[in-house]
């Protein structure tokens, strides 16, 4: 590869990409993401190579090892171009016959194709829901892209906006196009971007740092590892534009060690930028210097919080440190430094390209442009998914992610992870907004949407919040450290069946003072799962506590299991799969389970036929549904 | 150094550019209570007992006033009814690791232990001062921070304390004036604390035999009540 020396050598080079391209010739793009990874998509590319070499069609098909389509439920994904046929959950053996049906005969497959809850197939990737309804700006080019190679990108006009900047544009009008796009902080706050840049821009000193922050952490969240990894250069444009409209010269990439792939694609990326001289001196011939390092995060949530990640980079321990003065003015060794996360940087090409006018189209009052989320939980279609601000959750949980599974009913979403909280179903149409969201006292995070239908058990969600919390707050400071200590303590309590009257309001004390008195944002934030899910479901708090019911049915020590003698016809299946032997009875007759005994493994729930259904949990007051006839009594 | 104004507690106070509200605040004779804090040491924010609320119209704001720089019209109270429930709070949570906090700043503040909380009694509120004076002041690095979260604790790295202890204030061991609960020793026999239990702390920062708490704050020079 040759080093481009100015953008006419970057438009030649791309116009020479583009001309050995053979738009009509078959491409199977098969995500090779972390997700697809797990369920063998490398196999799957692996048997297509050497099928495609046995029948001599190598050169007739292209495969494209692509980073994630979002749909990781159905992995591995592959999509066949030019026809946009969607094969799901594809297997190494399912290869041979692609290649013979579908890129020989022309026919479809259609056990591979994605069918909906109504029975209906789609062959087209945009035909299928969990697609059709997103809008996928930034993770769009994940399935087009080889994250590994460089022409990808450049293919689909990459480094265009990065080459706009460096000719047409004066740092000046970059950050001012930014500013008025109103881009705010993927990372969680929302902090407007622009004016983030300016005040780094504007702060005394010559030497200056931008930074991409990839320590995602929440649990579920995987926006930001999907991007690096599929995409990583619409990152690295991002950053370099970002540096050039602030005036800095070195930028860091703090992106998690346990992050394997994206830490690989992230280091070939930078060697390619390197090659064509997109990174270094004099890039494209403008004057202007740059240079990337990867530091790569040990692994603690906190670092992720922007004072401690720079911190970190320092090569100190990953801790806070109070921000009355701003990162901006004193960040990494006491410079101006401007920290953003992965998303807004990937967000920065976009709009240099398209414009602010473009950018602000898109979204509400308040937050413009798209959004991606990792959608989990239980919901039928998993994956991330990337929206426009302003849908509604609704929208998103049922018509992308295609409502809960198992036709259970929908309880609450959380999002933002454990800084955020949980959301009820009444509040459903609530619009994706970084200020709505904060309002409804959850927050937009970085992300992360936890879906939870009827058996979750809200007091048992804060618990597992909390616990998170407790193992991953740097301990610093006394509210988040004391503070979350006893708020777990306390929900331990409730969940055990120990809560006192009284503990409800100990809860809100402890967590109105961690939240305004936390020395960081982890703190400050730590007590919204406790607080949005005592807000929304303050009565199954208390029945916990006066009724020591868990209405879910989830809290072990407040639940126990009775055979319904109405419903059980004595198949015996609960009796031979219990751990304890606590379940007795004669063939063809009610079992009996002996309560002293049972441990609560729910293993007899699982067991027992869904056509008989006769094992039931009960809680506090609960009575099995009908009367059971004398001597069948458990207790 | 330019003088700015700021108004605390409705009283106009003036000081120097620079200065946190609670070097302000101190050099005014207003009080705010701090466990973490020592003149002589960097200040850290970690106790939180210093918080106080920032006016602006009807806003207000909560910071920690040995962190925040003072600046020109500054609105500060330091006992507001919100401060004052949030540090019975913070203290009521520390008493669960230290149960002789001094009595005058408990009744200031209506603190007294609560049963529903779990207790950890082990004599280190985490202040960091041993820590920070160890290692900014005297660049012996000796104590440090080991764990996260809520198992982080204080330990003595031995090799260090070897090479710069038995010097360190005539084998006085500095650090031992600026811990505010008196939990650290210099007798390396581990003695546990006035009760006898021994402590499930990381050797040997454990309680001094006997220690009187008021003497040592006094000593200390930074908590007056």
């Amino acid at each position: 590869m040759a080093r481009l020396a100015s953008v006419a050598d970057l438009e030649k080079l791309r116009q020479e990409i583009v001309a050995a391209r053979d738009p009509g010739k078959t491409k199977i793009a098969i995500c090779s993401g972390t997700g697809c990874r797990a369920y063998a998509s490398e196999e799957v590319i692996a048997a297509f190579r050497a099928e495609l070499d046995q029948r001599s069609l190598a050169d007739k098909v292209e495969i494209v090892t692509t980073g994630c389509h979002g749909f990781c439920e159905q992995g591995p994904v592959l999509v066949i171009y030019p026809e946009e046929i969607c094969y799901l959950k594809v297997k190494p053996e399912d290869v041979a016959e692609i290649i013979d049906q579908t890129l020989v005969g022309g026919q479809v497959i259609e056990r591979l194709l994605y069918v909906g809850p109504d029975g209906e197939q789609k062959v087209k990737e945009s035909e299928i829901p969990f697609y059709h309804h997103q809008q996928r700006l930034v993770f769009g080019s994940n399935r087009f892209i080889d994250p590994c190679n460089i022409d990808d990108y450049l293919a689909l006009d990459g480094y265009r906006a990065l080459a706009k900047c460096l000719t047409e544009m004066t740092p000046e009008e970059v950050l001012a196009e930014v500013d008025r796009a109103n881009l705010r902080g993927r990372g969680g706050g929302g902090f407007p971007a622009g004016r983030k840049w300016a005040a780094t821009r504007n702060a005394p000193g010559d030497i200056k740092y931008v930074i991409v922050n990839a320590d995602e952490g929440d649990p579920g969240a995987y926006m930001d590892r999907s991007l690096l990894e599929g995409n990583p250069h619409s990152v690295l444009e991002g950053l370099v534009i970002g540096a050039y409209a602030i005036g800095a010269h070195l930028g860091y990439i703090y992106v998690r060690q346990e992050y394997p792939l994206a830490v690989d694609n992230l280091g070939r990326a930078l060697e390619q930028m390197r090659e064509y001289g997109l990174l270094g001196k004099d890039i494209l011939g403008s004057g202007f210097d740059f240079e990337i390092e990867v530091h790569r995060g040990a692994g603690a949530f906190v670092s992720g919080e922007s004072s401690a990640l720079m911190s970190s980079i320092e090569g100190k321990v990953g801790e806070p440190r109070p921000k009355y003065i701003r990162t901006s003015i004193s960040g990494v060794h006491g410079r101006p430094s401007n920290l953003n996360n992965v998303e807004t940087w990937a967000n920065v090409p976009l709009i240099i390209n398209k414009g602010a006018d473009w950018f602000t189209a898109i979204g509400t009052e308040g937050s413009k442009g798209t959004k991606i989320f990792s959608l989990v939980g239980k919901v039928n279609n998993t994956g991330l998914v990337e929206v426009p601000m302003g849908v509604s959750l609704r929208d998103i949980i049922f018509k992308i992610g295609g409502g809960i599974r198992g036709g259970k009913k929908f309880k609450a979403v959380q999002t933002g992870g454990p800084s955020g909280g949980v959301i009820p179903e009444e509040m459903l149409d609530l619009p994706v907004d970084f200020d709505a969201l904060t309002q409804a006292g959850s927050m937009m995070g970085s992300g992360g949407m936890i879906v939870m239908d009827e058996d979750t058990c809200m007091v048992d969600v804060a618990k597992y919040f909390l616990e998170f919390l407790a193992e991953e707050s740097c301990g610093k400071c006394v509210p988040c450290r004391e503070g979350i200590t006893q708020m777990l303590h306390l929900l331990r309590l409730i969940c055990n069946g120990e809560g006192q009257p009284g503990d409800l309001e100990l809860l809100e004390e402890i967590a109105t003072m961690t939240k305004d008195c936390s020395l960081c944002a982890l703190g400050q934030s730590a007590p919204n799962p406790v607080l949005s899910s005592l807000k929304y479901f303050r009565r199954e708090y208390e029945l916990h506590i006066e009724e020591k019911c868990c209405p879910a049915h989830v809290c072990k020590a407040l639940v126990t299991y009775h055979i319904d003698p109405n419903k059980c016809r004595g198949c015996g299946a609960c009796r031979r799969n219990c751990p304890v032997g606590a379940i007795s009875g004669e063939k063809k007759q009610p079992h009996v389970i002996d309560l002293d005994k049972c441990t609560k493994c729910d293993t007899c729930f699982m067991v027992c036929p869904p056509k008989f259904s006769a094992v039931t949990k009960l809680s506090g007051s609960e009575q099995l549904p009908a009367a059971a006839p004398a001597g069948e009594q458990e207790q | 150094m330019a003088e700015v104004n700021l108004v605390i507690n409705g009283e106009q106070v003036r000081a120097q550019e620079g200065m946190s509200i609670l070097e302000a605040a101190r050099e005014a004779d207003i009080f705010i209570p701090t466990l973490c804090h020592h003149a002589e040491i960097d200040a850290y924010g970690a106790c939180r007992l210093c918080v106080v609320e920032l006016r602006q119209g009807d806003r207000s704001r909560v910071v920690a006033s040995c962190l925040y720089p003072v600046a020109e019209g500054l609105v500060v109270e330091t006992e507001s009814e919100k401060i004052k429930n949030y540090r019975r709070t913070i203290l009521n949570l520390l008493l669960q690791r230290w149960d002789n906090i001094p009595r005058a700043l408990l009744d200031r503040y209506g603190a007294a232990p609560n049963p529903r909380y779990v207790e950890n009694m082990t004599f280190c509120i985490l202040c960091g001062l041993c820590v920070r004076y160890c290692r900014d002041v005297k660049g012996a690095n000796v104590l440090g921070f080991i764990g996260r979260g809520t198992i982080r604790q204080v330990v003595v790295f031995p090799d260090q304390a070897m090479k710069y202890c038995p010097t360190c204030g005539n084998g006085e061991m500095e650090c031992l004036h600026y811990c505010p609960t008196g939990v650290i020793t210099s007798d390396y026999q581990g003695t546990g604390p006035a009760n006898g239990q021994p402590l499930p702390h990381a050797y040997p920062v454990c309680i001094r035999d006997e220690t009187n708490i008021l003497e040592i704050l006094e000593r200390v020079g930074h908590l007056e009540y």
